[in-house]
């Protein structure tokens, strides 16, 4: 895998994101591009399922949300670290979507899509209604709980680190996923599932096992980035408004590419934070935010990466 | 037992406009297989319409149907050649992001004009008392008038030219093309019939309830459990599963904390889907 | 009145006095409000009486600290009513915008987000239109509460019903979310020590619709008075449909929606509905410091043509408290402003605001009284809002039993 560029790229995208905040020691920026490791996290996570395999996931967020209840559980009744919270989060959520999986990916298309809406908005009111995880008024996280890490200033730096760091093994993952046998059956199941389990493709197996994987990491980072929140509510962790936005990051981007996934991701944070910062836009950023998705939509339909590997075919090799 | 008898009629009255919203999206659907973003947007502009016609103008509200109706259709056709035109026949998520983006700049522009506050239209009608529990006359008007509006649907699709046009392009865009039929034109009014009848839906709900621009959410989530409970493009059952939804919101509210009902629709949704791909209702399904 | 000018006529010497020589310096206060979302029409009033208070600050010379003078400038960007970018946007208020002081975004859930990076960046955050008391057990130094904590929120409905008819049969129903779950708690708490009754104690979905399924259930438990509610949107239908529905009740009090001005549009559903409220433009407070009662009303009128809710009154005293604060500290310096609120017990427009300084509920609202407000007839049958409880603040009677529906 190291012989590929585009391992180097990620490399240095991660390094970039520890660096340049971390030297500066700019909070804010450090904020802005915390938002956006998070998102890129989403976004690439969800692409395994639309870009690699063809299911569109609209559910995606639940994995997240409930990543971030385990963890805050953990963290907040039982005291354990949050990094231990973190891991466990994500395996428990992971075996989740696989006998999740085992069920629902017997659908297709639309069916699929459906299902995973109402699988988000089962595990919201579940959530909701469930009093270890406090119910509708969430958990909320004592501030000594920051004392581990060296108190809120320098906890803050630590998450965030980790959150960079699980952004990097998303991409990676990615990169892995798409240069292996594993990846090469889950484009056959995209481009024609039938023909792909004639050929010998085990796709239940395969789908089952890329929907567990797809929600190992936003799990993870469910629980740090709720752990940096200081609370967890449920109509914040199953906000199905993110998980179109995913959707909407990936399309952007260009979906299928592991770039676009996180190219995507990354703009459509710094565009709709500067939409609502921007003292000329903020009142209408709504408007302005939906006027230039529609025209990205309408114009450039390959999204970002369609257009470059359709100017420059040479890059398909180095920015995958 | 009074309390389940009177719940499980409420629940038939609230799930036949439940169906009717959801017929709007099933028709979409089932024509262009676009999954319509825009249908909670409209079902609100809906409501805000008849706010427009009874409390601004003094309209009776049912005779404001009308003029909604045919506003919906306008505006339904609009949002195609806009939005959804230049995105058929390429991958399904881009009428996803077409119709997400459309949402967001209604959504945006409502907020801005009307704010999130609630409206409501001061109307009632007299209505049927039975040991202490009361169904409002506007409810079993809306109910009625949900399901003549569906029926006036059914009449268009099956008994027009037009309608019959409709379902020939649903069922197979390129032999419809080859037998003369415009299709984008035929797209456009099926997506103007469908965001009509959600804007009547909208209108409908407004005479029973306050409501405010974001109020289209829950009932567009509403419309994904009822379309999929009827099959998914399927318009006629669409209405019948409205009403199972309805009868399954009122049946379970005696036995278990209301706050659970999310949980068992969702959940009966997922198994649903998963168990009758199809839908539970095959009533008019054309193959 | 007589301090009140007497007080301008000190401002503006001091003004005269002072501008040739002191430049012109600014206090910057730092928020976010929710422009967009389902907070929306909540957080909105809010902001009016943030920037009401500004502007009669600004014109009254500033904020006096020691010798100085300090202009209000308030920066604020708008949360979308959902806590993504929350701690982003208050990072950047504090670095970037340089914030010297902050306010809390509307609701709880919001608050609880933003008070971290208070906490981080060691910011003194007055936080209005969050009641939930949880955010003040976390070990916050920095955070003051101007609301009367959620599980006090029922407690002067429950004294009516104590009073009126201490066997009603209760029913509690309210929202799934933190804070009207934290209210019904309290509230459930409560009756209990007061040996009331409550035969039916449910939570519905927040984003119910049609609560035709949960008012079947209020009828068959046999409930005849009715407490709880929760936001706008759900208070308002509930109102409407309890009515349509024809439910007889001897009293209802739900949170938040009926203390809109727009909550009169329900029409005959509005009738006698009472809200426990933070403040009534009615109260007859009489202040340490800073404006009456009547004096913010009519000034909210004049600037903004409608009534102000308490929504407006909490954010225009969480600017009255902060500059009282300051200026009795002499400094803008975070320990000092922070001993001047700590040490805060006083009467203000708004009620008494005293906050809790133990390690355990630092900054949690303890002074601060609630009032019950009831929609009553007035002149040519209009609607109007009327303080009703306690009997010290009343401006009408209270309506109870209400009018029963023959069937």
């Amino acid at each position: 895998m190291y012989k590929r560029p585009f391992f180097w790229i990620v490399l240095a995208v991660i390094a970039a994101f520890v660096l340049v905040p971390g030297i500066s020691g700019d909070v804010g920026l450090r904020e802005s591009l915390l938002l956006g490791a998070v998102y890129i996290v989403l976004a690439s996570n969800l692409n395994l399922m639309i870009g690699y395999t063809g299911y569109v996931n609209f559910g995606n967020i639940a994995f997240f949300g409930l990543g971030g209840y385990i963890g805050m559980y953990l963290v907040t009744a039982l005291h354990w670290s949050v990094w231990l919270a973190s891991a466990v989060a994500g395996a428990s959520v992971s075996l989740f979507a696989l006998l999740l999986g085992l069920g629902i990916l017997r659908l297709r298309g639309a069916y699929f899509a459906l299902a995973t809406i109402g699988i988000n908005e089962a595990v919201k009111a579940a959530v909701s209604n469930f009093s270890p995880f406090g119910g509708a008024s969430g958990m909320y996280l004592s501030f000594s709980s920051f004392a581990p890490l060296g108190g809120p200033r320098h906890a803050l730096w630590i998450i965030y680190f980790a959150i960079v760091v699980l952004m990097g093994a998303s991409l990676l993952l990615s990169l892995a996923i798409k240069n292996s046998k594993f990846g090469l059956g889950l484009f056959a199941i995209r481009e024609d599932e039938d023909a792909a389990i004639v050929l010998g493709v085990r796709a239940p197996w395969y789908k089952s096992a890329i929907f567990a994987l797809s929600a190992f990491l936003p799990a993870m980072v469910g629980t740090l980035y709720f752990f940096k929140n200081g609370v967890i509510l449920p109509e914040q962790a199953f906000d199905l408004t993110l998980s179109i936005e995913a959707i909407v990051m990936l399309m952007l981007g260009g979906q299928g590419t592991i770039f676009g996934a996180a190219f995507g991701a990354f703009v459509y944070e710094q565009f709709r934070g500067f939409l609502l910062v921007s003292p000329l836009f903020s009142q209408f950023q709504l408007v302005v935010a939906g006027i230039l998705l529609l025209a990205i939509v309408l114009f450039l339909p390959g999204g970002f990466m369609g257009w470059v590997y359709r100017k420059l075919p040479r890059l398909r090799k180095v920015l995958e | 037992m009074y309390d389940l008898v009177a719940s499980l009629a409420s629940g038939v009255l609230v799930g036949a406009i439940y169906g009717l919203a959801a017929i709007g999206l099933s028709l979409i659907f089932g024509v262009m297989k676009v999954i319509n973003l825009t249908h909670g947007a409209m079902i609100a502009l809906g409501m805000f319409a008849l706010y427009f016609f009874v409390s601004v103008l003094g309209f009776n509200p049912y005779v404001s149907l009308l003029p909604i109706v045919a506003g919906g259709f306008v505006v339904g056709v609009m949002v195609y050649w806009i939005a959804v035109n230049r995105v058929i026949g390429s991958s399904d998520l881009m009428s996803l992001l077409a119709t997400f983006a459309m949402n967001m700049i209604i959504i945006g522009v409502g907020t801005a004009l009307w704010t999130t506050s609630p409206y409501n239209v001061d109307f009632s009608l007299p209505g049927i008392s039975w040991h202490g529990y009361t169904i409002p006359g506007t409810q079993i008007v809306a109910a009625a008038l949900a399901i003549v509006i569906a029926g006036l649907l059914y009449v268009f699709l099956y008994h027009t030219r037009t309608g019959k046009a409709v379902r020939a392009v649903a069922s197979n865009r390129q032999a419809a093309e080859l037998m003369g039929i415009p299709t984008r034109r035929i797209l456009a009014i099926a997506f103007g019939l469908g965001i009509a009848v959600a804007g009547a839906a909208g209108a409908l709900i407004a005479t029973l309830f306050p409501f405010t621009i974001l109020s289209g959410g829950s009932y567009e989530l509403k419309s994904f459990v009822v379309t999929v409970l009827g099959g998914l493009g399927n318009p006629a059952g669409a209405l019948a599963g409205g009403i199972l939804l309805g009868l399954i919101e009122g049946g379970v509210a005696p036995f278990v904390d209301v706050s659970w009902t999310p949980v068992i629709e969702f959940s009966l949704f997922v198994l649903i889907l998963i168990a009758f791909p199809a839908g539970l209702f095959r009533i008019g399904k054309n193959h | 009145m007589l301090r009140m000018s007497a007080m301008a006529v000190t401002l503006t010497c001091a003004v005269l006095l002072a501008a040739p020589f002191a430049q012109a310096k600014t206090l910057t206060i730092g928020f976010t409000t929710s422009e967009t979302g389902k907070l929306n029409a909540d957080s909105k009033p809010q902001l009016l009486g943030f920037e009401l208070w500004r502007d009669q600050v600004n014109t009254a010379g500033g904020i006096k600290v020691g010798s100085k003078h300090y202009k209000v400038a308030l920066k604020y960007y708008d949360d979308q009513s959902s806590a993504g970018r929350v701690q982003q946007l208050y990072s950047r208020l504090i670095l970037q915008d340089n914030a010297d002081f902050l306010f809390s975004p509307y609701s709880s859930g919001l608050t609880a987000t933003a008070a971290v990076v208070s906490e981080q960046f060691g910011k003194i955050m007055i936080t209005t239109g969050a009641a939930e008391g949880k955010t003040y057990r976390l070990g916050n130094k920095h955070l003051f509460q101007l609301y009367t904590p959620a599980d006090k929120y029922l407690k002067s409905a429950l004294d009516v019903i104590k009073a009126k008819s201490p066997k009603a049969k209760i029913a509690l129903i309210y929202s799934n979310d933190g804070f009207s779950s934290a209210v019904a708690k309290g509230a459930l708490a409560n009756a209990k020590r007061m040996g009331l009754h409550v035969v039916f104690d449910e939570s519905y979905a927040s984003d119910t619709t049609d609560f035709g399924p949960i008012i079947n259930k209020i009828v068959a438990s046999g409930a005849n008075v009715l407490i709880g509610g929760g936001h706008y949107a759900d208070g308002s239908t509930l109102a409407r449909q309890l009515h349509d529905k024809k439910v007889n009740l001897h009293f209802i009090s739900l949170l938040v929606a009926p203390d809109i001005p727009k909550f009169a549009n329900l029409g005959e559903a509005a009738l006698g509905v009472t809200v426990p409220s933070q403040w009534e433009h009615s109260v007859g407070y009489k202040p340490d410091f800073g404006v009456a009662p009547s004096a913010f009303t009519k000034a909210f009128e004049a600037k903004y043509g409608n009534q102000p809710g308490y929504h407006a009154a909490g954010g225009y005293a969480a600017g009255l408290v902060l500059q009282h604060a300051i200026e009795k500290a002499g400094s803008i310096k975070t320990a000092a402003v922070t001993k001047a609120l700590n040490g805060m017990n006083a009467m203000t427009f708004y009620g008494r605001v005293h906050f809790a300084t133990g390690a355990g509920d630092h900054g949690l609202q303890i002074g601060h009284d609630m009032v019950l407000a009831q929609w009553q007839k007035g002149a040519n049958n209009k609607l109007v809002s009327q303080v009703v409880w306690p009997a010290s603040a009343q401006t009408a009677p209270i309506l109870y039993p209400l009018k029963t529906f023959a069937h």
